[in-house]
């Protein structure tokens, strides 16, 4: 078990390498000139060249990498083009709001989405079902900036009962958590039914009926379980996509974040802080994969112990 | 010496629902009766209703499209048809248990062996964990796995198939059913692997004196195990003899067919012999006798009338207008 989790683990850093590559060179294929942009359009060419200097964008592109990782292993995740602070204090005064916009989609969503489609899964053709699979296909095909922006015209604006943006209030909560979780839900409400739904179908499951085991246990004890080894894949995939998925419910929302902090760094060409995201990013998804990964182990002993 | 009977299913008919009006008829009025101490062969190809036929005395059929629409399965002198589902369930794993053709996903893969087995042992008996921890460990011994304990703490994948079925019996025997349903035991299984599992049946039938239905389409495993066969073609029986009869006096063709077709050492026969065509669709049958378009006796009666189960001697039964008495 302890050496599943270990090489698991240890599988984790040459994939951050290679995505601290990628994220490097995406970031220069991006059309535009930081140092033109910092030092704007009517500045002459030699102060260009200067901030160039400065910042160390006339070195060759593999310099400029080595230089970035070397920082970086110093906890040093430069300095931002545009507000000329630190990259992590940036970094680490948004994100205390996009954690709490993540976790308020992660508390119900999944938990939800998993009871839905089990129970789904156990009333197949039931109406249960049909209502149930109607509004996950809803979730599903509803982009979650969309159900964002008819939540604010419907309860904001029209009603007004619940704020428009920013999360000062639990009313504050209320919106972006339902915008954040829904696909979510939906996704997860789907596989687990049709994952669910395969599990019934196994051999093992008529055993425990032929043990003579009540039928509320059969289904929980060695059917959900057995399900769950599919579920937990997506979940991972799902919440990776949480922080991500972010960028537009923070944008619609007006919510100071990370995904806000994304947006504006892109648009101004702020290089050390879009890199610095990223690798947040990609970061918190190998993380999170990382943890499923384990979690799986722990679900299915064919992994674990094989 | 006077047979006991244990179960006695009465014109059992269990049809499989597309929708609330069209079904296929799966198995249709069957009746057939198990002695106690009895080993009882139900044969027959894939699709003839065997594996339905067991389910269906089981109650397993529930979940499934499929329904017992009539016929009464009286087990120890109750109906099972009329019981509540708590009632069945006790009888389940407890008088009556089952084991399966696929021992490796007969078991729960996340779940270790004796969490499995204890399972089933705290329901049908007041033991606590310890206890029916104990007991299980006994039943693997008895079932001649060498180190219980160790088998005890795997999961499933890390068994082979027989060792599976070895623990599939031992689960099935822990609470001393009075029957043991068999479905193609021994199928999945390495021919060496078979036969120790056959023997293993035999021994535990013996010592325990229970009853056995043992569902096979392997004439060989009949005649090793039964005193008794039911041969099943296309939802029905066709006929139903002691073991000796039924292989030394065939009476219904597909019978004949059934066992022309085993290889036999040292016969100098270069092509097995075989039954031409295979089992009609449940849901198109020919009019007249099932059998019929693969039989080579048919006549004119048999593609038209559907011929009864005639009793052809004390305890030989045939479906067939050639017996016909």
């Amino acid at each position: 078990m302890s050496r599943y989790f270990v090489r698991r683990i240890l599988a984790t850093i040459p994939l951050m390498f290679i995505i601290s590559i990628f994220v490097f060179m995406f970031i220069h294929l991006i059309p535009g000139d930081p140092a033109r942009t910092i030092a704007g359009l009517d500045a002459e060419e030699w102060q260009v060249e200067a901030i160039r200097e400065e910042y160390g964008l006339n070195k060759p592109i593999v310099t400029q990498y080595v230089d970035y990782m070397v920082k970086l292993f110093h906890g040093d995740m430069g300095e931002s083009m545009k507000s000329f602070t630190p990259v992590s204090e940036l970094i680490a005064e948004r994100m205390p709001q996009t954690l709490k916009l993540v976790f308020a989609g992660v508390l119900w969503a999944p938990i939800l989405g998993i009871f839905i489609g089990v129970m789904s899964a156990i009333k197949q053709g039931k109406i249960f079902d049909h209502v149930c699979m109607l509004i996950a296909i809803t979730g599903l095909s509803a982009p979650g900036f969309w159900l964002g922006l008819m939540g604010i015209q419907i309860f904001s604006v029209q009603l007004g009962w619940l704020p428009s943006g920013g999360l000062d209030s639990w009313k504050g909560f209320i919106l972006p958590s339902f915008t954040m979780g829904c696909g979510i839900m939906a996704v997860l409400a789907r596989y687990s039914r049709s994952s669910m739904l395969e599990t019934l179908r196994e051999d093992y499951v008529r055993t425990a009926r032929a043990k003579g085991q009540k039928e509320s246990l059969v289904m929980f004890s060695h059917a959900f379980r057995n399900s769950l080894i599919q579920v937990v894949t997506i979940l991972g995939l799902q919440i990776g996509g949480l922080l991500s998925g972010s960028v537009l419910t923070e944008t619609v929302f007006s919510i100071p974040g990370m995904g806000r902090l994304l947006t504006d760094s892109i648009q101004f060409r702020d290089y050390a802080a879009v890199q610095g995201l990223l690798m947040l990013f990609a970061l918190q998804y190998v993380l999170i994969n990382l943890v499923v990964d384990l979690l799986y182990g722990v679900i299915n002993p064919k992994i674990r112990l094989d | 010496m006077v047979q006991e009977r244990l179960l006695t299913v009465n014109k059992l008919r269990t049809e499989f629902f597309q929708s609330k009006k069209s079904s296929v008829t799966a198995i249709n009025e069957i009746s057939f009766h198990l002695d106690k101490g009895e080993i009882l062969g139900l044969v027959g190809e894939s699709g003839c209703g065997k594996s339905v036929t067991s389910l269906s005395i089981m109650r397993l059929l529930n979940f499934t499209s499929g329904k017992v629409t009539k016929g009464e399965v009286i087990f120890d002198g109750e109906d099972l048809q009329k019981i509540s589902e708590n009632e069945m369930r006790k009888i389940r794993g407890g008088k009556m248990s089952m084991i399966f053709q696929e021992p490796m996903s007969s078991l729960n893969p996340a779940m270790r062996i004796d969490k499995q087995m204890i399972e089933g042992i705290r329901l049908h008996t007041n033991m606590s964990k310890e206890e029916a921890r104990k007991h299980a460990s006994k039943m693997l011994s008895q079932v001649g796995i060498p180190d219980p304990e160790r088998v005890l703490k795997n999961y499933p994948h890390q068994l082979s198939g027989g060792m599976s079925q070895r623990v599939m019996i031992a689960m099935a025997m822990s609470c001393n059913p009075q029957m043991l349903i068999a479905d193609e035991p021994t199928t999945a299984l390495d021919v060496t692997i078979q036969a120790q599992i056959l023997e293993l049946m035999k021994k535990i039938q013996q010592e325990e004196g229970m009853s056995i239905l043992l569902i096979t389409h392997d004439l060989g495993v009949v005649a090793e195990m039964c005193t008794r066969v039911i041969v099943m073609y296309a939802g029905e029986i066709v006929e139903e003899a002691p073991v000796e009869e039924l292989f030394n006096h065939p009476t219904h063709p597909y019978t004949e067919g059934l066992i022309a077709s085993v290889p036999k050492l040292g016969s100098g026969v270069k092509v097995l012999p075989s039954i031409p065509g295979s089992v009609p669709d449940l849901s198109m049958l020919p009019k007249g006798c099932r059998f019929a378009p693969r039989c080579k006796y048919a006549t004119e009666r048999c593609r038209n009338e559907e011929p009864d189960l005639f009793q052809i001697s004390a305890n030989q039964k045939c479906r067939c207008w050639r017996q016909e008495r």
